[in-house]
């Protein structure tokens, strides 16, 4: 967690002068792996917002007498022991893993950002006090914090989303400042410290966004370990509750039928990998563009 | 050297300290009072007033504090406020299993990650580094709790090789408690082979770029001796630092993997306590776990100082 970005190696524009963000587009694309990714999350996202249109079933529509089928025609993952379509229930839970995710992470991006710019720019006294304050929520399990956070604001899908978000605070903090002390010197913030620019306009308008591109690879890799933070919350029970149609608790409810229905438990937690393995995937793809020295480093703290 | 051990050590303290205030502050931050829910609404009067007292939950918080973390000091972590046991107790009970798992995790994590690493590095870009590459970021993104239920429905339903849950003591029958650990063991440790992996590779890519591997080489020496005392000797020295990390994770971190395979252990323990409101039992396994967590990693820290030399010296430096 050290070794600190070099912005040098961040794409530059070319003699067209393209902006920064269309030049990463186009190293992206050329990554086949990345064109992958983005298009499952892609088809992720719409169903995440159409799966209401797109379900052939209600998340709650039984059909009596129809429990614990297997897949068919009809039902093409098969029904849960409520009768209820294990692919509807599939397509929506996307809605509620998207959400959760990307709410969760919108709290410790705004919140670790924050501090680490705060640490980073300012250092000394205020540095050493926010980054050991960090440190020491980084002491606790991953999921083991979002249990006992949980534990005080009681269950549910909000509260989940607060807790997944104090969890993954540290992590942005982190890299947040590791990024901002590599260009806190660099020329262009001195001359506009020299000619008057305020504090608050430095950070805003000079640091944060050339300190931007390992936080943009850190969100991507938090979404995904922030879906499987939900999941595993409902799976035992603390996070989204019934009867609303999350992968995690579906599975939990399909671990006590596994002798008998498989396909219960198999779909969602499918859909939990895929959704997972493209966000890790596409956060693997936009390191190499961004912040080539950081591969490996990071991915290995967060990861539960 | 001594002055970043000291540093090092230092910084723990003060870590420690924030992390025990935290702790201390969840039977605080909980809404309502904590005995009259951990005892329900079975419990008579005079057996809330005798916990109520028990617990001192009456005092002035500073000396709350000071009561509590003083007789954490000496092993005591107070009273179970659901069972009425020793927490302490509880806990060790529960230890035999957890450290089985762990161990178990982190050995299949290495049989994964340093083979499929060094080999992966050897040869880049090849058939093998890719499926590395693959198989890797797949391991990562695998919900445990999934990957556990679908090991249950083969090996336990289909096959019927092994048991579906459970725990036996390894005292009790060695045969059993290693059947019984192997999905679990598994489960637990792809996750963590999967970094390691990753970690293996491009450590052991980088030693192959070194002059001393390039003079060992040019001397003539044989490719597999150059591998073994040059290469690896020198790529899995850091591996010390991951692997540790990895395992103060595995000793802390498995409450999915427990539940799903019924495994008496601490995590287990840890969610229980969540869902019957005992707020003490919750304390102290947090607390525990925490202080593992921190006190791994400042061994492992302090091991590659020794290890590598030049960690100690930039750390003295800075």
């Amino acid at each position: 967690m050290t070794s600190e970005p070099d912005t040098a190696s961040v794409p530059v524009a070319t003699e067209k002068h393209r902006p920064r963000w269309a030049e990463t587009l186009l190293l992206l694309v050329r990554n086949p792996m990345a064109i992958a990714s983005g298009l499952v999350l892609i088809g992720l996202l719409v169903v995440g917002l159409f799966g209401q249109w797109l379900a052939p079933y209600g998340h709650n529509e039984q059909f009596v007498g129809g429990q614990l089928e297997a897949p068919s025609g009809s039902h093409w993952f098969g029904t849960d022991e409520a009768g209820r379509d294990v692919f509807s229930r599939v397509l929506l839970g996307a809605e509620v893993s998207l959400r959760v995710g990307a709410v969760a992470v919108g709290i410790s991006l705004v919140a670790g950002v924050l501090i680490g710019l705060l640490a980073g720019y300012y250092g000394r006294w205020l540095d050493d006090a926010l980054m050991r304050f960090m440190d020491m929520l980084f002491a606790f399990p991953a999921l083991l914090m979002a249990i006992a956070v949980l534990a005080i604001l009681g269950r549910g899908e909000n509260n989940a989303m607060i807790a997944i978000g104090i969890v993954y605070t540290p992590i942005f903090a982190r890299v947040t400042r590791a990024s901002v002390l590599t260009v806190r010197e660099d020329v262009f913030i001195r001359a506009s410290r020299s000619s008057g620019a305020g504090d608050a306009r430095i950070i805003f308008r000079h640091v944060l966004p050339n300190a931007a591109p390992p936080i943009i690879v850190q969100t991507t890799i938090s979404l995904a370990f922030a879906i499987l933070s939900e999941a595993a919350l409902s799976f035992v029970g603390l996070g989204t509750q019934p009867p609303n149609p999350s992968w995690g608790r579906m599975l939990s409810e399909g671990r006590g039928f596994i002798e008998h229905a498989w396909w219960m438990a198999l779909f969602p937690g499918l859909a939990i990998f895929v959704t997972v393995l493209a966000f890790n995937v596409l956060g693997d793809a936009l390191r190499d563009v961004l912040d080539p020295r950081q591969r490996s480093t990071l991915s290995g703290k967060g990861a539960r | 050297m001594s002055g970043y051990v000291l540093r090092r050590l230092l910084q723990s303290l003060v870590v420690l300290i924030g992390v025990s205030i935290l702790v201390f502050a969840i039977i605080h931050l909980v809404p309502g009072d904590p005995i009259r829910q951990a005892l329900g609404t079975r419990a008579t009067e005079a057996a809330y007033q005798a916990l109520r007292a028990r617990s001192g939950l009456d005092d002035p918080l500073l000396v709350q504090y000071f009561n509590w973390i003083g007789s954490a000091l000496t092993g005591d972590l107070g009273v179970s406020f659901r069972s009425g046991r020793p927490v302490t107790a509880l806990i060790l009970e529960r230890i035999p299993a957890t450290l089985s798992l762990a161990v178990a995790a982190i050995v299949v994590a290495l049989l994964i990650a340093v083979p499929l690493g060094t080999i992966s590095a050897l040869k880049p870009r090849s058939p093998v580094d890719w499926f590395a590459t693959v198989s890797s970021q797949a391991g990562l993104s695998i919900p445990d709790f999934w990957m556990g239920i679908m090991f249950i429905l083969i090996f336990a339903g289909t096959l019927g090789w092994l048991p579906s849950g459970g725990y036996v003591g390894l005292t009790e029958d060695p045969v059993e408690w290693a059947r019984h650990l192997v999905m679990p063991a598994v489960t637990a440790g792809v996750a963590s082979g999967s970094i390691l992996t990753r970690f293996v590779r491009s450590s052991v890519l980088e030693a192959l770029g070194q002059d001393y591997v390039r003079t060992a080489r040019a001397k003539g020496m044989r490719a597999r001796d150059v591998l073994t005392w040059h290469v690896l000797r020198n790529a899995l020295v850091p591996l010390v630092t991951v692997g540790g990390v990895q395992l103060a994770y595995l000793l802390s971190g498995v409450v999915i993997v427990e539940i799903v395979f019924a495994w008496p252990g601490l995590g287990q323990m840890a969610l229980q306590a969540v869902e019957a409101r005992d707020y003490s039992l919750l304390q102290g396994a947090v607390l525990l776990f925490a202080v593992i967590f921190l006190l791994v990693n400042l061994v492992v820290d302090l091991l590659y100082a020794k290890l590598d030399p030049r960690i100690s010296y930039q750390g003295a430096a800075r």
